[in-house]
């Protein structure tokens, strides 16, 4: 299962139910109050609201989410994470579940190399990955500049209208892929090697035993990572938006629905507008993440 | 799942915990060759930027990108530059961000632990609902709640303070989750029965009995709400005006988003000693606790 049981632990049942346990759990939840659900309730009060010139602030119903439907803004802006979703997770998710199935099978040379390097693009920050990225990227002093200059060629810019998307998302995919193969490789260490080994003496090849055995065993991994690579694309807002300044005309303020949020209440002032759509966002990621966690729970 | 729990660590050494259960395997070239493939691409953008931060200002325009200029070897220069430029403010921000990193991260690991703790040990009312808040909150983009905490703190008086950065990296429901699957692994409840009937009350319990055996699962969160925090770009960005909270993030990217700006002037190359210096600390911290957060990972990771 993707997600500890409330009861699961053995030796929970002999307990006496008491309120010893909010000591512990208290102050966790009291912040967590303050910066999750004091913001939720505020931001779907501010949904139901709109700010006009005359008349103040007003209740209006659901007048913003009526907007949002029809809004061209926001929708191209949506597909464009979503066509993002379906390519660059795929992406990303395969090349670490090969990661850590290479890792793990014992076959490599220099594991230990491999699982650090591999990893530490995670704890590089996304301004750091995208500035870098950036500048590799760039036709002035970058590396496809140098390649053109060098060999006479001319290669896509790769931040032209039509790779961008592509170029952004192969720096979440630098920047996240080793993560994610952290993440497979972790569960893969703590299926029982006595399950490969009798699989082997019935004659089991490789590709069987990954099919088998390996990936039904870390099913809960994949469901946790596709879930935050769901979440983590649909908030897609620190790369295009320090890109912008090397590709303005490309990157609008409205390329995510993020950027479009910030557009809205810190340029626009629009904050009741700006809050609708936050909560439209958060409850189509919402959606896919049960959706995702139903499926998982049932199959690969 | 009780593999790897860590109490034998002290006893035995841990080349055997590590041992590669199949000796009789053969490597493979192929495979090595392929994943080299991948660390390759892991290492470019790095190797890029350690290169090119020994360059000037010129010579970074006109050299390759992947080798060394011609001529001056300017990475001490350019330290220095960072350090001193706008009057030192680089330093400022790095203090700034140790600043909500030792706090933020600090006082979120210390908060998951004890929740990761009580979810897991205790048995008390309202404890469903926790886990069903918990997890249903986590599924909202967390930037989507940027704006109406945006709203709340500034009616609050706490944006453009180092609060409005520290209290939202407070809480780390991975973290929570972490600590919830590692308490319930890694501490026997007889240990804790034990204690009681010593006469321990609860935290004396958790300080002198939970806490030793649940390091590995401490330093794994403390390192991932490190990463958190010292990367974090969106909420500083929009909680901070004033350039002196700057954590190094924003103030990089400030000094990028100047060359585009009227007369303002190019300072890439502080741009890229910048980054490196940033990215260093984090690099290092996860290399020296390798040992620690990937036996935490291991011992926290989902099971079926």
């Amino acid at each position: 299962m993707a997600l500890p049981q409330v009861a699961a632990p053995p030796g929970v049942r002999r307990r006496r139910r008491s309120w010893k346990g909010w000591q512990f759990v208290g102050p966790f939840m009291l912040v967590f109050a303050l910066v999750f659900l004091a913001p939720i309730a505020y931001s779907i009060y501010l949904s139901l609201y709109k700010n006009r010139l005359i008349g103040g602030n007003s209740f209006v119903g659901l007048d913003n989410y009526r907007q949002a439907l029809h809004d061209s803004q926001f929708w191209s802006a949506f597909g464009r994470v979503a066509l993002f979703l379906a390519v660059q997770v795929p992406i990303m998710l395969v090349l670490a579940l090969l990661v850590a199935l290479a890792i793990d099978s014992g076959r490599l040379h220099g594991k230990a190399f491999f699982r650090v390097t591999i990893f530490l693009p995670y704890a590089v920050p996304a301004v750091v990955a995208t500035l870098m990225w950036g500048f590799m990227y760039g036709s002035q002093f970058g590396l496809v500049g140098n390649i053109n200059d060098a060999l006479h060629t001319s290669l896509p810019d790769p931040l032209g209208s039509r790779l961008l998307l592509a170029s952004i998302g192969n720096i979440v995919t630098w920047e996240f892929v080793g993560y994610n193969m952290l993440i497979f490789y972790s569960a893969l260490r703590v299926v029982p090697t006595s399950l490969y080994e009798s699989a082997e003496i019935d004659g089991a090849g490789q590709f069987r035993i990954v099919r088998a055995i390996k990936l039904p065993a870390i099913r809960g991994a994949l469901v946790i990572a596709t879930i935050f690579s769901v979440i983590g694309s649909f908030q897609l807002f620190n790369e295009p938006a320090i890109l912008r300044p090397l590709a303005r005309n490309v990157i609008t303020t409205g390329y995510t629905p993020n950027m479009y949020a910030y557009s809205l209440s810190f340029s626009g002032q629009q904050y009741n507008y700006a809050a609708t759509v936050a909560i439209i966002m958060g409850v189509i990621t919402m959606v896919i993440a049960y959706v995702v966690q139903l499926r998982g729970a049932r199959e690969i | 799942m009780t593999t790897a729990v860590q109490p034998s660590r002290r006893t035995r050494p841990s080349v055997i915990a590590h041992k590669p259960y199949r000796r009789s395997k053969r490597r493979s070239k192929t495979l090595t060759l392929l994943t080299s493939l991948v660390a390759i691409y892991s290492l470019i953008p790095l190797a890029w930027l350690v290169i090119n931060a020994t360059k000037t200002q010129q010579g970074l325009q006109s050299s390759f990108g992947l080798w060394f200029a011609n001529g001056k070897f300017a990475l001490f220069d350019n330290i220095r530059d960072t350090f001193t430029y706008q009057d030192g403010v680089f330093l400022r921000w790095f203090a700034n961000t140790v600043l909500y990193v030792v706090v933020g991260a600090g006082g979120a690991t210390f908060l998951a632990t004890l929740a990761g703790y009580g979810l897991a040990k205790f048995n008390f009312p309202g404890k469903r609902a926790v886990f069903a808040t918990v997890i249903g909150a986590v599924a909202v983009p967390g930037t989507a709640l940027a704006v109406p905490t945006f709203l709340m703190f500034s009616k609050m008086g706490l944006t453009n303070t180092p609060w409005s950065v520290i209290i939202p990296s407070l809480i780390s429901p991975f973290g929570l989750y972490l600590m919830w699957t590692f308490s319930a692994q890694a501490i026997p409840d007889e240990m804790l029965e034990a204690a009681r009937i010593d006469g321990a009350g609860e935290f004396r319990t958790f300080f002198r009995v939970s806490v030793p055996l649940l390091g590995p699962g401490i330093v794994t969160v403390l390192l991932f709400t490190m990463v958190a925090t010292w990367n974090n770009y969106f909420l500083p960005l929009i909680m901070l005006k004033d350039p002196n909270w700057y954590p190094l993030t924003i103030g990089i990217n400030s000094w990028n988003d100047q060359a585009a700006t009227v007369d303002g002037q190019a300072v890439f190359n502080l741009v890229i000693t910048g980054s490196l210096l940033t990215i260093l600390p984090l690099l290092a911290a996860f290399l020296f606790l390798q040992r620690y957060w990937q036996s935490g990972l291991a011992a926290g990771s989902v099971k079926e």
